[in-house]
């Protein structure tokens, strides 16, 4: 590693002074992106940049690397690497730093690894090509890494292919990816944001071991707060392209000055705890369920002979939604939350068990549902980027709906969308306008207003906020709440957030492989007796308070369950490999049995419920 | 990856087999049958029957469309209506002029087209990268009989080389003996093929070269030209492979415009010929070898793709 200091003699790695960075716009005048930072990074220190998006903390990241994502340029200040300054350097001037001095890591591993080659190779590439070691000293070296970051099977798992790992894994294989060079400087955009918070725990742990023992320094860009916590030494607030406070870490934890850090500090989730749970006024509810599921059996690959799926992803669930209730629906990627949605709305026939609304069968497929049928169960898609069709204004894209159910046309349509405008809170003149001129939060409002256009009685809620920011998605989640209140729609919200879904769902059900682990109110599901599984995933989502991290995996449901991965089972307990309390030759060879108590809360597990503490 | 491979093979055949059918009875759709045209002149209702029956053209078109698929299938394209000689004759040395010239271009073309596009995607917005829009733009909207005028006016007229149409046989000719044989139409043909090849292969590699992990391999110091032939046209092969099929397909079946313009007789000409004397058995028998050649591309095309992505070739 090269062992420079800069032109103070201080340790400082990395520094911006006066960073300014602006896009070009067509009319030639210049917008500014980041509007004049200071910072500095020294060595064996992480700092933080926080902030929503828009802030340029991303823009700011890179410019480490000397580069600019493509229509913005460095407009004046410096940004200096290990004494130099990037800021007026060719690409072929930052090569030879790049990979070597700084490495980058992104926030999808999925994405960032070229899908035609090998892991290694990628690994090691950069190394290799730049001449700092060979291909065998690079590969040890690899191994040492795959080592460190806990990865299975170290010693073949960079002949596969990136499609052929898992999700966490590839983010750890992107850190060795990034460290395989051995760099001063690490910047990491976001990297565990796409992750489950059981892998992110885990992936967090393996970063944060790395950086201590590679003794490298890091830039770590994220808008979560309490992953700050468990991470940086200091933190950098950023809005709008400007450092709005600064400091180390305990001090802006605790002690915010500024309006806008202790605004960001407001909007973490609370815990998920019982107690907290949305409560609805009455005034809408009836005994009958608005829309119910009994004993749906749904997958994937075609129908087999036993007329079940050939890839059988849901079992025997059941769910009841009642009028202007809102049901959770939680797990990890791979437990078939979204594969139910899909079955409520028929975009996946199950191949066994009724959906009911209000009590009368609805056909299994889409195509069979009458128009009223349609009307009453609307989905709303994670993201809003790929669900509104980029070549028609608001105006069209709320219109259709109100054509199509409402029969409405002219005064009468836009008087409705300018009225479906409102009550998502955004301006009427949004009518005019077309989806890429919006932001994240407000393309996820139309994908809303969309929806609530049919006048539905349930509305499916895939992942609504999982894409925003803190503060947009629990803006998007006070409104979900109003609207409820208002219209009394009910809402299906999955997520794979728990603290979000505890703060808004009156009942939550716990998938884990295709299966309901747990399943009852919000309160009785988030207070003892806990499925184990329940039990792992309240404990995995991190808290804003420094030490969490060590402490968290510590717990014996984190060993044993954390760096598990969600597999679909023939028979036994799906969870049995993950779990602290399994019974070896019970629950690998038995389905567990539905245990339920007096308030409707059901908890499928061989243990009695009164070892379930 | 095999089941792939073997289910491609069965939609080729399938398609083959539909294209059959749609070729035999639609040729049947025509007016007059094969004897009274093969009589001509001398057609009495006595001739005209025998005939029929000697033909097999008294049983139901059922058998006769299992008879013709069963010759066809043992590479007996029956007798030609027109010249009463064998459909195969009639082919054989087409066949070998269409070959040379289709291959030839292949092999000329096909390299410098993709390289022309792929060095235009390295550098997007050049003056080169300009100047090849440009020219290949405007060689997508010339037609080829243009083309082939303004070669024949550079090489043969201004120039003094070559023969402004093909003469003599193909017959112990060496590999750049053939070349120099066909010069112009092959020249003229990779000017054709040319224009797409270079535009495709230039957004194939673009629409790669805008995806995060090019990005990642920027930022890991990767120099360009690794980028592109190690990182990027890995990911592009599929969309290029399919465009180069599509125009090898076009060499054999569409240069009508060259082979007459050149005046050396390929199977378009010989299929035009057919339409003209309403030598429906020639017909077919072209259509069917047209139909295997689409299908034969685009069955190596698409292995080609498969085989280009390793989520296939390597599945979890």
């Amino acid at each position: 590693m090269a062992q420079q200091t800069d032109r103070t003699g201080d340790d400082i790695v990395f520094e911006a002074r006066d960073l300014r960075i602006g896009a070009v716009r067509e009319d030639g005048s210049e917008l500014p992106i980041v509007k004049g930072v200071n910072f500095k990074v020294r060595r064996g220190e992480v700092v933080a940049l926080i902030g929503e998006s828009g802030s340029g903390k991303t823009t700011i990241s890179l410019s480490a690397l000397g580069y600019c994502k493509p229509g913005l340029s460095f407009t004046g200040g410096e940004a200096i690497l290990l004494g130099e300054n990037l800021t007026n350097k060719t690409t072929d001037e930052l090569r030879p730093s790049r990979g070597i001095n700084v490495a980058y890591l992104a926030q999808s591993a999925a994405a960032t690894f070229n899908p035609s080659i090998r892991i290694n190779e990628q690994v090691t590439e950069s190394p290799v090509l730049h001449g700092t070691k060979t291909q065998a000293e690079a590969d040890e070296k690899a191994l040492a890494l795959y080592h460190a970051l806990e990865l299975p099977n170290p010693e073949t798992i960079g002949q596969r292919y990136p499609h052929q790992v898992s999700g966490g894994q590839l983010q750890r294989l992107m850190a060795a990816m990034a460290l395989c060079g051995d760099p001063d400087l690490l910047v990491l955009d976001e990297p565990t944001t796409a992750l489950d918070v059981t892998t992110q725990i885990e992936v967090l742990k393996a970063f944060k071991k790395v950086i201590k023992e590679e003794g490298a320094a890091a830039i770590y860009v994220t808008h979560d707060l309490s992953v700050v916590a468990q991470i940086a030494d200091h933190i950098v607030v950023l809005y709008s392209g400007e450092v709005e406070e600064a400091g180390p870490t305990d001090v802006i934890i605790n002690h915010p000055q500024h309006p806008y850090t202790k605004r960001l500090m407001a909007a973490i989730k609370p815990l998920p705890e019982a107690g907290q749970g949305e409560v609805s006024s009455d005034e809408h509810l009836r005994d009958d369920a608005a829309l119910a599921a009994v004993g749906i059996n749904a997958g994937y690959g075609g129908i087999g002979p036993n007329g079940e799926a050939n890839i059988p992803v849901l079992r025997d669930i059941n769910v009841a939604i009642e009028r202007g209730k809102t049901v959770g629906i939680i797990g990890e990627s791979g437990c078939g939350k979204s594969t139910l949605a899909r079955v409520f709305a028929g975009l996946l026939p199950q191949t066994g068990g009724d959906i009911l609304l209000h009590g009368d069968t609805l056909p299994r497929a889409v195509t069979d549902r009458s128009r009223e049928q349609l009307q009453k169960v609307q989905f709303v898609y994670q993201m809003a980027d790929t669900a509104l069709n980029p070549r028609q204004r608001i105006r069209d894209i709320i219109g259709r709906p109100l054509e199509f159910y409402m029969g409405l046309r002219g005064k009468a349509k836009r008087a409705r969308v300018e009225g479906l405008l409102e009550m998502v809170e955004l301006p009427v003149q949004f009518a005019d306008r077309y989806p890429h001129e919006l932001s994240g939060g407000q393309k996820q409002r139309i994908n809303l207003a969309r929806a609530l256009a049919a006048e539905p009685e349930i509305v499916l809620c895939d992942e609504v906020t999982s894409a925003l920011d803190t503060i947009v998605g629990a803006n998007v989640i006070d409104l979900l709440t109003r609207l409820r209140r208002e219209t009394g729609v009910s809402f299906v919200f999955i997520s794979h957030d728990l603290s979000t879904v505890s703060s808004f769902a009156d009942e939550i059900v716990v998938l884990y492989a295709g299966r309901v682990a747990e399943q009852g109110s919000t309160d009785s599901v988030l207070s003892p007796p806990y499925h184990p599984y329940t039990k792992l995933l309240i404990s995995s989502v991190p808290e804003t308070r420094i030490g969490w991290l060590e402490e968290a995996t510590e717990t014996s449901e984190a060993r044993s369950g954390i760096s598990g991965t969600v597999q679909l089972t023939e028979k036994g307990c799906p969870f049995f490999e993950r779990c602290p309390l399994a019974i070896a030759g019970t629950c690998d060879e038995i389905a567990p049995p539905r245990r339920r108590d007096n308030a409707g809360h059901i908890i499928e597990c061989h243990r009695e419920l009164s070892e379930l503490g | 990856m095999t089941g792939l491979i073997l289910r491609r093979l069965g939609i080729g055949l399938i398609t083959v087999l539909a294209v059959s059918v749609i070729i035999f009875f639609g040729t049947q759709i025509l007016p007059g049958d094969a004897a009274e045209i093969r009589m001509g002149q001398q057609a009495t209702t006595e001739n005209i029957a025998a005939l029929r029956e000697r033909l097999g053209l008294d049983k139901s078109y059922v058998e006769q469309y299992l008879h013709w698929l069963g010759n066809f299938v043992r590479g007996d394209l029956g007798i030609s209506l027109s010249s009463d000689v064998p459909i195969t004759n009639l082919i054989g040395d087409r066949y070998k002029n269409t070959l040379f010239v289709s291959m030839l271009t292949a092999l000329i073309g096909v390299p410098i087209s993709l390289a022309l596009g792929i060095m235009a995607a390295m550098f997007p917005g050049s003056l080169y990268d300009r100047i090849l829009t440009f020219i290949s733009v405007t060689l997508v909207a010339a037609p080829e009989f243009f083309t082939a005028t303004l070669l024949v006016l550079l090489f043969v007229f201004a120039l003094g080389i070559g023969n402004a149409v093909v003469v003599g046989s193909t017959d112990g000719k060496g590999f750049f003996e053939l070349i120099a044989h066909f010069a112009l139409p092959i020249a003229t043909l990779s000017f054709v093929i040319a224009s797409q090849l270079i535009r495709m292969s230039r957004a194939a590699v673009l629409n790669v070269m805008s995806s995060p992990y090019i990005e990642m391999a920027i930022l890991k110091g990767v120099p360009r030209k690794r980028i592109i032939f190690r990182h990027a046209l890995l990911n592009a092969i599929g969309p290029i492979v399919n465009v180069v099929a599509l125009n090898l397909a076009y060499l054999v079946t569409g240069v009508i415009v060259v082979e007459v313009y050149f005046g050396y007789s390929g199977l378009a000409t010989l299929i035009v010929q057919g339409v003209q004397t309403r030598d429906f058995v020639l017909i077919q028998g072209l259509g069917m070898i047209f139909c295997l050649t689409y299908v034969i591309l685009m069955l190596i095309a698409d292995i080609a793709a498969y085989a280009s992505n390793p989520r296939l070739r390597h599945p979890k």
